[in-house]
């Protein structure tokens, strides 16, 4: 088949990726985009498999059925609270196919160079070009022609795209690996540094700079191997040093690496619907990050460093006392209210309250009370990760609203059940400029008549940062278990 | 200005340290409250105290010795032996001359004491060392709420004082249309919405009167609304006063104001069937608000239930302790028993009152008291400490009531103004775009000085791409976060055409590397796009 179809055929394949993030903008337009995705990868595979240069199809496609299935597997049986361990294991096998591809392309130069070599011509193309070498080159097939065809500016920069892919790409496989380690509780999540900290990863930083220049230099493929060990180092280390809340910005950040990673291999392979996606892929993953950074009021550097900055003083003393409160008094109050927002939180997740949550919202909406949800940004361990666990637990989309949509509606609301989260309701964020969360946007919770918080036991959160919120009159605390608690509701309700 | 209630010589001897709080039986006649109940002796013990109680004091108010045994107290026979036995005396009336004679120098009273009729009791007990604790003197604060046992007994009052002036009422409360014809419903009047005055209208509007209610406090009005009664307003302008000033109570008012006040009485006085007066100022008589020619015009089988008989009425009519029935057929009650005619609930609620105003004196919950007089609620309730008279206390540290903040209107921009800062802004916004424009184009064609045109056409579809995709992410919902995390994980496996490309190639390490890529990328293809497609179907509108 011609060389133009498949090129015709990515354009097709791009622009449907394209739409097929746009239509994510609303719940229903996303059920058709999904599949403008799928459509587009399939042509996308079909066009390379008959394109050029394509051989071994039949083992291709094994591989792909057997990939296939395992990937029906995962996707069928993933519970949806382990939504962000499955999102970081499936990047770091981008990263890994990433690295895997920049190898091959690397000994693909080495064997066309050797090649050339064999037959007395220069590599790469010199400018004045001799009717021989043009007419060797066209005895290669698939990726070794396009390298054949290359000047040596143009191998120069096919190195720096693969070098960057495959340093990426390493980056991005061991950091998903330990952000997934981290999330499925297989690795402490606690932020843990090697001595040295970030001195050593500047140091290997540094050193694959070195060594990505030698290698850009000619020094061989030893430089490229030790680089990509010190690539996967960076990874592993730099995802150890953040703790467990950190995880919706580093799960994002791992997603645009993946991304740059395709992009950059795109590069050097001359494909470019890789570049498109990979670059739709980055642009997306970036995105995510900062509307994450932005929720928690830190820069992106002072999250990816790990760790909360120095405080600028002693924060306010919190004065009161946290007063409990049973069962039978959050049923009563509940009884009682006419309007319920629910703030749910990461603990929701751990203790797999949301069924438990959801039949509560059932029961309190069938008595014709309105009840709706408030969900911040970085709530939970991945971007809407909230919504999809509420969205599981069969609770309507439509009433569960954005931080912005409805911050100004809690002076109206009779009761408010926080259910397992802390920072992201933390009124010291507004009032004490002294707080480490000074000037974090957070859900204004305490306006409310009651506040009811659901929460394991008096301590702090991740950050360790006391919560002034607990201590308000207006603040009850429903100590327990969530799903407990929330079962033991149910019960008392209707 | 810390002391701690020791152990008793007694206890001393024996070297036992735990302290005994007792309750004796009240002595005034037609008291049936008590101010310990099974249920708060069962929480003092958890405080570590030890608990007795004076034979057949729970009994007017259904608390049979029997039920304190089952909790654990010591029912003594005497009250001469319990006075001896404690070390902390818990009750509700201010202590009789005979019991303010059997307190100890060591011991502490807890009781309602009225401290300012009763001063030379006060001074008394004060010179004999004896500390008192008068419940009546709880400072008004939100943390003292719960040991506030004259909101509790007011609240009560209130809901009583309705429930009497309905056994004396002839009528429905509720208006209803029946087969034998057409019962207008009620018109209740309750004059001061304190707790006594709020409690009051709750129950008459439950009962389905139709209820006013006034208050010379106008910041009241929203709370008298919410209760489902109307807020009776005057026409008069004054400034207003700040409940916060005292403490949550209402002050006097100048003559003019009253004038006005009466003047609207007068007007209702006809209309209305039942009057359920709540007026009362600290330390003071009780002001005079529904006068004689007011019971006079009001409609014959009306009531009125005068909740300040205690200090002369609002009503001078009104005979203390008792039911009188004017000449024009108007029924006047001034019992100032409520809470005692409810013995049960006043007694559980005043013990629950004691109790939390133990756990306050008990922060180490070690079973002994921290009588610490830097504590604005223990200190405001203090009236004889260390051989001395604490009364009255400073003022508290903590307002009872937020004053009222000067409301700030948010300056009205003028239209020049918010024009003026549009444009601002707008020049700003243009100027951050012209910037990151002006940067961004630099950089690209720094980059095409040097690449080679080969590099450039890719680079441009880079570029490109970079800003279609920023472009349609911001567009994307939040709550679809997840979703989209999935569904580009899934298309950056794009990178399976690098793979596909290469596995062809002779070289076998390339084959090999290149069949396991397009693997990986194979799982990561049908696994993103099914879960997105998964989690994509459980959004539900409802």
């Amino acid at each position: 088949m011609d060389f133009g179809f498949t090129i015709a055929a990515y354009a097709v394949a791009a622009v449907l990726f394209i739409l097929s993030l746009g239509g994510l903008s609303g719940q229903e337009s996303a059920k058709r985009a999904v599949w403008y995705g799928i459509v587009g990868m399939a042509i996308a595979i079909i066009a390379t498999l008959i394109g050029p240069g394509q051989g071994l199809w039949l083992l291709s496609l094994v591989l792909i059925a057997a990939g296939g299935a395992i990937g029906y597997q995962l996707a069928t049986r993933v519970q949806m609270t382990q939504m962000p361990e499955l999102v970081a294991i499936m990047h770091s096998l981008v990263g890994l196919a990433a690295v895997f591809v920049g190898f091959n392309a690397h000994i693909e130069i080495g064997r066309v160079a050797a090649a050339f070599m064999g037959e007395g011509l220069q590599f790469p193309r010199p400018e004045e070009v001799t009717a021989e070498a043009v007419a060797f080159a066209k005895t290669f097939t698939g990726f070794a022609a396009i390298v054949a065809k290359k000047t040596a500016v143009e191998v120069g920069i096919l190195r720096v795209e693969l070098v960057l892919g495959v340093w990426i790409g390493a980056v991005t496989f061991t950091g998903s690996v330990i952000a997934y380690g981290k999330l499925a509780g297989k690795v402490d999540s606690a932020a843990k540094k090697l001595p040295g900290g970030h001195i050593l990863n500047a140091g290997a930083a540094g050193l694959s700079l070195i060594l990505a220049l030698m290698y850009l230099g000619g020094s061989g493929g030893w430089t490229l191997v030790l680089l990509t060990l010190l690539a996967l180092f960076i990874g592993y280390h730099l995802i150890m040093g953040i703790g467990g809340a950190d995880m919706p910005v580093v799960v994002s950040m791992l997603n645009s690496y993946s991304g740059w990673a395709a992009a950059a291999i795109g590069f050097s392979l001359g494909n470019d619907l890789l570049i498109v996606v990979g670059a739709l892929v980055g642009s997306s993953g970036a995105i995510l990050s900062y509307i994450m950074c932005k929720a928690m009021n830190r820069s992106f550097v002072s999250v990816i460093l790990g760790g909360f900055g120095g405080t600028a003083g002693p924060a306010a003393e919190v004065e009161g006392e946290q007063v409990a409160i049973d069962v039978d008094g959050v049923a009563q109050a509940l009884d009682e209210a006419d309007s319920v927002i629910i703030v749910p939180g990461y603990g929701m997740a751990v203790a797999q309250a949301q069924q438990a949550v959801s039949e509560l919202t059932n029961k309190l909406r069938a008595q014709g009370k309105e009840v709706r949800f408030a969900i911040h940004p970085v709530a939970g361990r991945l971007p809407g990760h909230m919504n999809v666990l509420l969205a599981e637990a069969k609770v309507p989309y439509d009433i569960v609203l954005e931080m912005d949509e409805i911050n100004d509606d809690f002076p109206d609301t009779d009761v408010v059940i926080v259910i397992g989260s802390n920072d992201i309701v933390n009124p010291a964020a507004q009032d004490d400029p002294n707080s480490p969360i000074a000037g974090m946007p957070v859900l204004e919770v305490w306006k409310a008549k009651n506040v009811f918080v659901s929460k394991r036991g008096q301590g702090t959160g991740y950050s360790g940062i006391e919560n002034p919120l607990f201590f308000k009159e207006n603040t009850r605390m429903f100590y327990g278990d969530a799903k407990d608690s929330m079962s033991a509701l149910l019960g008392k309700i209707g | 200005m810390r002391a701690t209630l020791g152990p008793t010589q007694q206890e001393q001897e024996t070297g036992e340290t735990t302290l005994k709080i007792g309750t004796p039986k009240e002595v005034m006649e037609g008291e049936a409250r008590v101010a310990m109940t099974p249920e708060s002796a069962l929480q003092l013990q958890k405080l570590g105290y030890d608990c007795a109680i004076e034979a057949g004091a729970g009994k007017a108010a259904g608390f049979a010795d029997a039920a304190y045994k089952e909790a654990g107290v010591e029912v003594i026979k005497s009250a001469a032996a319990l006075y001896k036995a404690c070390d902390i005396v818990a009750k509700v009336r201010p202590p009789t001359e005979t019991e303010a004679k059997r307190l100890r120098a060591d011991q502490l009273l807890i009781s309602f004491f009225w401290p300012a009729q009763n001063e030379a009791q006060m001074e008394q007990l004060a010179k004999k060392g004896t500390s008192v604790i008068a419940m009546d003197m709880v400072p008004r604060i939100s943390r003292a709420q719960k040991m506030d046992a004259l909101s509790s007994m007011a609240n009560i009052a209130g809901y009583r004082a309705v429930i009497e002036a309905g056994n004396n009422f002839g009528r429905f409360f509720t208006g209803q249309i029946t087969a034998a014809g057409k019962v207008p419903p009620a018109k209740v009047l309750v004059v001061g919405a304190g707790v006594a005055g709020l409690a009051a209208i709750g129950t008459s509007t439950s009962l389905g009167a139709v209820t006013y209610a006034f208050d010379v406090r106008p910041e009241v009005a929203e709370q008298v609304e919410s209760m489902g009664a109307e807020f009776v307003y005057l026409d008069f302008e004054e400034e207003t006063q700040d409940g916060a000033a005292t403490g949550g109570y209402a002050a006097p008012s100048s003559p003019e104001f009253r004038e006005a006040q009466l003047a609207k009485f007068r007007e209702l006085a006809p209309e209305v069937d039942i009057v359920i007066t709540t007026a009362l100022i600290p330390n003071r008589e009780a002001p005079e608000l529904w006068t004689e020619d007011m019971v006079k015009s009001m409609k014959r089988g009306s009531v009125i239930v005068d909740l300040a008989a205690e200090k002369g009425g609002n009503c001078k009519l009104t005979v203390m302790d008792d039911k009188i029935v004017t000449d024009n057929g108007v029924t006047i009650i001034g019992y100032t028993d409520f809470p005692s005619r409810m013995a049960t609930q006043s007694s559980s609620l005043y013990a629950t009152n004691i109790r939390h105003m133990m756990t306050d004196l008990t922060p180490e919950k070690d079973g002994k008291v921290n009588h610490d007089m830097e504590d604005d609620v223990i200190r405001g309730a203090t009236v004889a400490h260390g051989g001395e008279v604490t009364f009255p206390p400073p003022p508290p540290k903590v307002q009872a009531i937020a004053a009222q903040p000067k409301k700030e209107e948010p300056k009205e921009l003028t239209p020049e103004e918010k024009r003026a800062q549009e444009v601002a802004a707008f020049k700003a916004q243009t100027k951050q775009q012209v910037t990151l424009l002006g940067v961004g184009a630099l950089l690209v064609l720094s980059v095409g000085l040097i690449a080679p045109a080969s590099f450039m056409q890719h680079f441009i579809v880079f570029i490109l791409a970079v800003f279609v995709g920023f472009q349609v992410i911001w567009g994307v919902s939040h709550s679809l976060h997840t979703p989209l995390m999935a569904v580009t994980n899934a298309i950056s496996s794009i990178i399976i055409l690098g793979a596909l490309m290469q596995i062809g190639s002779s070289s076998v390490l390339i084959a090999i590397l290149a069949a396991l890529s397009v693997f990986m990328a194979a799982i990561n293809i049908f696994g993103g796009f099914l879960v997105t497609r998964r989690m994509l179907a459980m959004f539900q509108k409802s």
